[in-house]
C-alpha cells in the first residue's frame, strides 16, 4: 500500500515549511528513515525522512513549493504500484517528529524540551474552553493551553482543571531540596508572589521587565584570555587550528557560575508556578541571515572554558548554515545577547520566555577611569540584565550581576 | 437461530432508541418486545398522561377563565371517557410512529418475552437468536402497590395508573397516595374531571424530590383547587370494600380517615428482572433489586450484556433512558461515547403549574455547605405570564458565589417543561449565570423571568 509522505512538523513552532531540495528522486528505492528531501521551517533547514520503504513513487511537488503541515508531498509505494494522485489533504501527523529529523539529535540532554502552549499540528490554537473553566482558570492562574480537555472536542471543563490544578496542596509551601536526579524545582506561587505577578503584568505587558546595567572591569578578563590563547597557539588541536577562547566563552561560563549561586536568576515562569532549574543551560543569541536563533549551551556550569568555547563555535556555525535541530534551539534556562563586535556600548534585550533573565552584554572598550584618585585607562565592558519581574525582584538581580562582576573582575573566581 | 450483533431486551424508550443508535453505528439490531413499542412511556405512561393533562389544563381554562377572556360557553361538563379514548389514540400514533422508526432503521422487532441463555442467546418462544456482540437489557419497571398495608392493587377499588388510564368515568372520590410526580400529575386530572381528590405522601411535602418552595407552589394551588393534601401522612390501616376503601393515617400524630371510591398507588415501581434467565445467565442484582451495572460503561456482571433505563437504576425516567440506549449502542459499536452526565438529567412534573428542575435544590447545597446565592424571578412579575394568566410560579436560579456556575434551576410555572432546557443546555456547557444574562432574551417571553432570576441572583434584577 502506498504511503502519503508529508509536510511533517519539524519544529515545535512549524506552521508551514518550504521544500527545499527532493534527495530522493521518483523511482529511487528508499528504506524507512533515509533523507527524501530537505524542509526549510521556521528556525532550520531539516530533513524529511521516510516514514516506510519502498519506492519514491512520485513528487506532487516541486522543490521550492511552500506548503503547509500536513500537506502530502509525495508518495513512496511499490514499484509499477498505482497510485491516485489527488494530494490527499492530510490531517497533520500527532506532534513534532523532531527526534527523527537526523540533524546531530544523537547525544542531547534529556532534560528540558520546549513547552509552548501549541497544539501538535503546530498552529498556536484557540483554547476551547467552558466558561466555568475559564473562570476557574483564571481565578486560579492556569493556563487553559496546557490544560488537556476532556469536553468535546477537547474542550477544557471544569473537572480538568481540579485534576490539573492540586488545588488542595499548599500553596505557599517552599520546597527547594530535591530528590537526587531531579534537574529542577517547581515552587508554586504563594498569594505575594501571584500578586505581585498580576499587578507588574498589569503595568507592562505579558513580562514584567526591568533592566539592570553595571560596568565591569574586564582587564584581567583579557589578560587571562590573551595568557590562554597564548598557551593553546602553541599545542594546535588535531585539525590543525588554534582553537580561541572569546570573551563572550568567558562571559558564558561566568554567567553559568553566577547563575548556579544565583537560582532565583536559573528559573522559567510557569503560570502557577516558578520552575527554577538545577541544571544551567545557557541560551546565546546567534544572528543569522534573517533573524537570531538562540543555540543551548547544556550544562554550562559544568563544562570547561575549553569546551564552551569549542561547542559555541560550532553551534553558532550551524546556525548560521540553519542546521540546528529544534532540542538545541530550545530549553535553555537563562540567555546571554553579545552586540559587542557591533561596537554597540550598552543595550537592553528582550527576554525569551519562559525564561526569567536575559543578559545584554555590550563591547569591552578602553576608557578613563578614576582608580585610587588617578585617571587610568583601562578596559571596560557595560552589562544590562533584563528581569522578568515576576520572578525576579530587583535586589535579586542586582545581587547576581554582582557576583557575575566579581567573576569577571577576578575571573581566578571561577575555578575557586 | 437468527444472529444479530445487538440484541435489545424491551422496546421501550430505552431499547428503541439503542437499537436505532446501533443500526446507525452499521450493527444489526433486534428489540424483543412483549406488548406494544414505545412501552410504559408510550402506552401506558409520559404520553397519554400529558394527553389527560392538556384535556384536564383546557378545562381549568375554560370553566374557570374564559369569560375573563372574553368567552362565553354556558355551563361546563367534563367526560372523563371521551378524554381516556383521546388519549389512547394519541398512545396508538405514538406507538405505530416507533414501529415505522423500526422498519425505517431496519430492527428486527421480535414478538415475545425474551430470556437469557448462556453464551449471550436470547431464547423468545421456541425460537433462539444469537448476539454476535451484545445483549442489552432493557426491561423497564412496573406499578406496584403496597400489599404491607392492605393495599395490594386489585385493579377495581385499589388501582394503579395503568387501570386509571383505561376508567370510562371519573371516580367521585380518589385517595392518590405517593405524591411525586406520577401522583400530583392523577391528582391534577382527576380533580379537573371533577373527582374529590386526597393527595397523601408520607414524606414531609409533595413532589419531595423538588426544591422546597416548588413543593409549596404547587401545594398552595392544588389547595385552592380543592384538593386536599396530607404530606408526612402515614397509612396505619386500609379497609378495602368492594365499593371503596377507608383509610386511617396518622398525621403530626393526630389520626385522620380518608374515605375514597378508589385508591390510586403512586408510590414507586417495581423493576423487571424476574424469569429471564438473569441469575443464570451471570447478570448479578443490587441489593434494592436494580441490575448491577458498571458506572462507566453500563455493562453488567455478565461480560457483553449491558443494562439501560429503569431496570439499570434511577432516576427512572424515559430520558434518562433513552440516553443510555445512545450510549450503550456507541460503546458496542466500538466508540468512546461522552460520558453521561447524571448531574445533568431534567425532571419534570407535567401538572399545573408545571414543576422543571435541574441540578442541586436549596436544601441540597445547604447539606453540601456550597456558598451560594438563590436568584429568583415570580412569573406575576412577567408582561408575557400576565398577558396569558399564567402568573403563578417562579424561576429559582442557584449560583455558586465564586465562580457564578449554575448550581441549580427550579421553575414552577405553565410552561416550565419546555423552559428548564435553557439551563440544561447552559449547565450541559458549563455556561455560568452571566452567560445567560448576557444571551439577549426575546420580549415578551416567558424566558425573560430565565434572565432575570440569573440576573437576581447576581443581586441585579431589573423588573422587581
Amino acid at each position: 500500500m502506498a504511503t502519503n509522505v508529508l509536510m511533517e512538523a519539524l519544529s515545535p513552532t512549524m506552521e508551514e515549511g518550504r521544500l527545499v531540495e527532493w534527495k530522493k528522486q521518483e523511482g529511487d528505492t528508499v528504506a524507512a528513515g533515509d533523507v527524501l528531501a530537505e524542509v526549510e521551517t521556521d528556525k532550520a533547514v531539516m530533513d524529511l525522512v521516510a516514514r516506510a520503504p519502498g519506492v519514491m513513487l512520485k513528487h506532487l511537488v516541486p522543490a521550492g513549493t511552500t506548503l503547509a503541515v500536513g500537506k502530502t508531498v509525495g508518495v513512496i509505494g511499490k514499484v509499477g504500484e498505482v497510485i491516485s494522485i489527488a494530494p490527499a489533504v492530510a490531517t497533520p501527523p500527532p506532534a513534532a517528529p523532531a527526534v527523527v529529523a537526523t540533524a546531530v539529535a544523537a547525544a542531547v540532554a534529556p532534560s528540558p524540551t520546549a513547552l509552548p502552549p501549541v497544539a501538535a499540528d503546530g498552529v498556536a490554537a484557540r483554547v476551547k474552553a467552558s466558561p466555568l473553566a475559564r473562570k476557574i482558570a483564571a481565578d486560579r492562574g492556569v493556563d487553559l493551553a496546557r490544560v488537556q480537555g476532556s469536553g468535546p472536542e477537547g474542550r477544557v471543563v471544569a473537572r480538568d482543571l481540579d485534576r490539573a490544578t492540586p488545588s488542595t496542596a499548599p500553596a505557599a509551601a517552599f520546597r527547594p531540596a530535591v530528590s537526587a536526579g531531579a534537574s529542577f524545582t517547581d515552587v508554586p506561587l504563594s498569594q505575594l508572589r501571584k500578586t505581585i505577578a498580576k499587578r507588574l503584568a498589569q503595568s507592562i505587558g505579558p513580562v514584567p521587565t526591568f533592566y539592570l546595567t553595571s560596568e565591569i572591569d574586564m582587564e584581567r578578563v583579557w589578560e587571562a584570555r590573551e595568557a590562554l590563547n597564548a598557551g593553546s597557539a602553541a599545542d594546535r588541536n588535531e585539525a590543525g587550528k588554534a582553537s580561541k577562547i572569546s570573551i563572550n566563552d568567558i562571559i558564558i561560563k561566568a554567567v553559568a557560575a553566577a547563575l548556579k549561586q544565583h537560582p532565583a536568576c536559573n528559573a522559567w515562569w510557569q503560570d502557577d508556578r516558578i520552575r527554577y532549574w538545577n541544571d544551567v543551560h545557557v541560551s546565546m543569541a546567534v544572528a543569522i541571515d534573517d533573524g537570531l536563533i538562540t543555540p543551548v549551551i547544556r550544562h554550562a556550569d559544568q563544562k570547561s572554558l575549553r569546551q564552551i568555547s569549542a561547542e559555541s563555535r560550532e553551534l553558532a556555525g550551524r546556525a548560521r548554515e540553519r542546521r540546528l535541530a529544534p532540542e538545541e534551539y530550545t530549553g535553555g534556562t537563562f540567555s546571554v545577547s553579545n552586540l559587542g563586535m557591533f561596537e554597540i556600548d550598552q543595550f537592553t534585550a528582550v527576554i525569551n520566555p519562559p525564561e526569567a533573565g536575559i543578559l545584554a552584554v555590550g563591547g569591552t572598550v578602553q576608557k578613563p577611569v578614576v582608580q585610587d584618585g588617578l585617571v587610568v585607562v583601562r578596559r571596560r565592558m557595560r552589562v544590562t540584565l533584563s528581569c522578568d519581574h515576576r520572578i525576579i525582584d530587583g535586589a535579586t538581580g542586582a545581587a547576581f550581576l554582582k557576583t557575575l562582576k566579581l567573576m569577571l573582575e577576578n575571573p581566578l573566581a571561577l575555578v575557586w | 437461530m437468527a444472529s444479530y450483533d445487538v440484541i435489545v431486551l424491551g422496546g421501550g424508550p430505552a431499547g428503541y432508541v439503542c437499537a436505532i443508535r446501533a443500526t446507525q453505528l452499521g450493527l444489526s439490531a433486534a428489540v424483543v418486545e412483549k406488548d406494544k413499542l414505545g412501552g410504559v412511556c408510550v402506552n401506558i405512561g409520559c404520553i397519554p398522561t400529558k394527553a389527560l393533562l392538556h384535556s384536564a389544563r383546557m378545562a381549568g381554562v375554560i370553566a374557570h377563565e374564559a369569560k375573563d377572556l372574553g368567552i362565553e360557553v354556558g355551563a361546563v361538563t367534563t367526560h372523563y371517557g371521551v378524554a381516556m379514548k383521546r388519549s389512547r389514540k394519541v398512545s396508538e400514533q405514538n406507538s405505530r410512529g416507533v414501529e415505522f422508526l423500526m422498519k425505517k432503521h431496519k430492527v428486527t422487532v421480535i414478538k415475545g418475552t425474551g430470556s437469557l441463555l448462556p453464551g449471550k442467546k436470547v431464547k423468545v418462544g421456541v425460537e433462539t437468536h444469537e448476539a454476535k456482540k451484545a445483549i442489552v437489557i432493557a426491561t423497564g419497571s412496573r406499578v406496584k402497590g403496597i400489599p404491607q398495608i392492605g393495599l395490594g392493587i386489585n385493579k377495581t377499588t385499589v388501582i394503579s395508573s395503568d387501570e386509571a388510564l383505561f376508567l370510562e368515568q371519573a371516580p367521585a372520590t380518589l385517595a392518590v397516595i405517593g405524591a411525586g410526580a406520577v401522583g400530583c400529575e392523577f391528582a391534577d386530572i382527576f380533580a379537573a374531571f371533577g373527582s374529590k381528590v386526597t393527595l397523601i405522601e408520607a414524606l414531609p411535602r409533595i413532589l419531595p424530590i423538588e426544591d422546597a418552595e416548588c413543593s409549596d407552589a404547587v401545594a398552595k394551588t392544588y389547595k385552592k383547587r380543592g384538593i386536599d393534601i396530607f404530606a408526612g401522612a402515614k397509612v396505619t390501616k386500609a379497609e378495602v370494600g368492594p365499593n371503596g376503601v377507608t383509610l386511617t393515617l396518622e398525621v403530626g400524630g393526630k389520626a385522620q380517615t380518608v374515605v375514597a371510591e378508589k385508591v390510586l398507588m403512586a408510590a414507586g415501581r417495581a423493576v423487571n428482572t424476574e424469569a429471564m434467565g438473569f441469575k443464570e445467565a451471570g447478570v448479578q442484582l443490587t441489593d434494592r433489586g436494580w441490575v448491577k451495572v458498571s458506572l462507566a460503561t453500563l455493562e453488567t456482571t455478565a461480560p457483553g450484556i449491558y443494562c439501560i433505563g429503569d431496570v439499570a437504576g434511577p432516576p427512572m425516567l424515559a430520558h434518562k433512558g433513552s440516553r443510555e440506549g445512545m450510549f450503550v449502542a456507541e460503546l458496542i459499536a466500538g466508540h468512546t461515547p461522552h460520558p453521561i452526565r447524571y448531574d445533568n438529567i431534567p425532571s419534570v412534573t407535567y401538572c399545573h403549574p408545571e414543576v422543571a428542575s435541574i441540578g442541586l435544590t436549596e436544601e441540597q447545597c445547604t447539606e453540601k455547605k456550597l456558598d451560594f446565592q438563590v436568584g429568583r424571578f415570580p412569573f406575576s412579575a412577567n408582561g408575557r405570564a400576565r398577558a396569558s394568566n399564567e402568573t403563578d410560579g417562579f424561576v429559582k436560579i442557584i449560583r455558586d458565589k465564586k465562580y457564578s456556575e449554575i448550581l441549580g434551576a427550579h421553575i414552577v410555572g405553565g410552561h416550565a417543561s419546555e423552559m428548564i432546557h435553557e439551563l440544561a443546555v447552559a449547565r450541559e456547557n458549563e455556561y455560568t449565570v452571566e452567560e445567560i444574562d448576557l444571551t439577549v432574551h426575546a420580549h415578551p417571553t416567558l424566558s425573560e423571568a430565565i434572565a432575570e432570576a440569573a440576573l437576581d441572583s447576581m443581586g441585579r434584577a431589573i423588573h422587581i
